[in-house]
């Protein structure tokens, strides 16, 4: 397919999704707030433009399987979360901190930024850096480290953006 | 019946989102550096909201209230740990050193 049709397409995907949340949010059907509606997706577009967001490649094919991937990763919050509280809660505060540094099996800054972001959102773990594709991470616990160094956390996220 | 239930569930979600809420401000202040503190910070960023979002959707029902609130969830869960990264980030390139537990001559754990 042509550069320049890939880029309308997008455009177009992208302008057809904020307006469908407009209207999914607003719930109001008068003149007045949908021209408000078409002239804030339009503006948004726009910038989106501007900031050069059609010109890299898009992740709307990672869409359809966020939802099994935020399953698997709500049940990794949970458990982390639950093992945090204990340690805050015990009186002798049972903290080893250590430093974790892997890299990102994900090749692209979307699957990167993913990554990251999950193991930020886990309790316990928390991305410092990410930088030429290695990860450097902050854990609670020597075992939360190891724990994560042998997780499928990040052959997930690069499952999750392949093509 | 089932109105109960579903009453039920959402305060006890709602409870143990507040519990963990407070978890996180104890541990912010029980925690001994700036780097194991986030951690606590996160329970409340994650467990918290999760929860008690949780709790707000059952209350609000099958209507596009539970819709918006749902969206709430998901920009904060994406922003959430975007903001703790900047955080994070900005202090490790300002020069905060984390205080590891392992020996200065202990390599970091490496893969």
């Amino acid at each position: 397919m042509l550069i320049q049709t890939k880029r309308i397409l997008r455009t177009l995907s992208l302008l057809a999704v904020l307006i469908i949340a407009w209207l999914l949010w607003s719930g109001i059907y008068k003149p007045l707030l949908l021209g408000l509606g078409v002239f804030s997706c339009v503006l948004s577009v726009y910038l989106a433009h501007r900031i050069g967001f059609f010109r890299q490649a898009s992740g709307l094919h990672v869409m359809p399987r966020l939802i099994g991937y935020w399953f698997w990763l709500l049940v990794e919050i949970v458990k982390s979360s639950f093992d945090v509280a204990k340690i805050v809660l015990s009186p002798t505060l049972p903290i080893s901190p250590t430093l974790v540094e892997f890299d990102a099996l994900p090749k692209g800054p979307i699957g990167q930024a993913i990554l990251g972001n999950s193991i930020t959102l886990s309790p316990g773990t928390v991305t410092l850096d990410v930088h030429d594709g290695r990860l450097q991470v902050h854990c609670l616990t020597r075992e939360g480290a190891q724990a994560l160094l042998s997780s499928d956390a990040n052959s997930r996220a690069a499952a999750l953006t392949s093509k | 019946m089932i109105d109960l239930i579903l009453d039920g569930l959402s305060w006890g979600l709602l409870m143990l989102g507040s519990g963990f809420v407070v978890v996180g401000g104890i541990g912010a202040l029980r925690l001994p550096s700036f780097y194991t503190r986030m951690h606590a910070a996160s329970l409340t960023d994650t467990m918290g909201t999760i929860l008690i979002l949780a709790g707000i959707i059952l209350q609000a029902g099958l209507s596009l209230a539970a819709i918006k609130l749902f969206a709430i969830l998901i920009f904060l869960l994406l922003t959430g740990p975007t903001a703790t990264y900047a955080l994070a980030n900005a202090a490790l390139l300002s020069g905060v050193k984390p205080q590891l537990d392992c020996d200065e001559s202990e390599e970091p754990l490496k893969k």
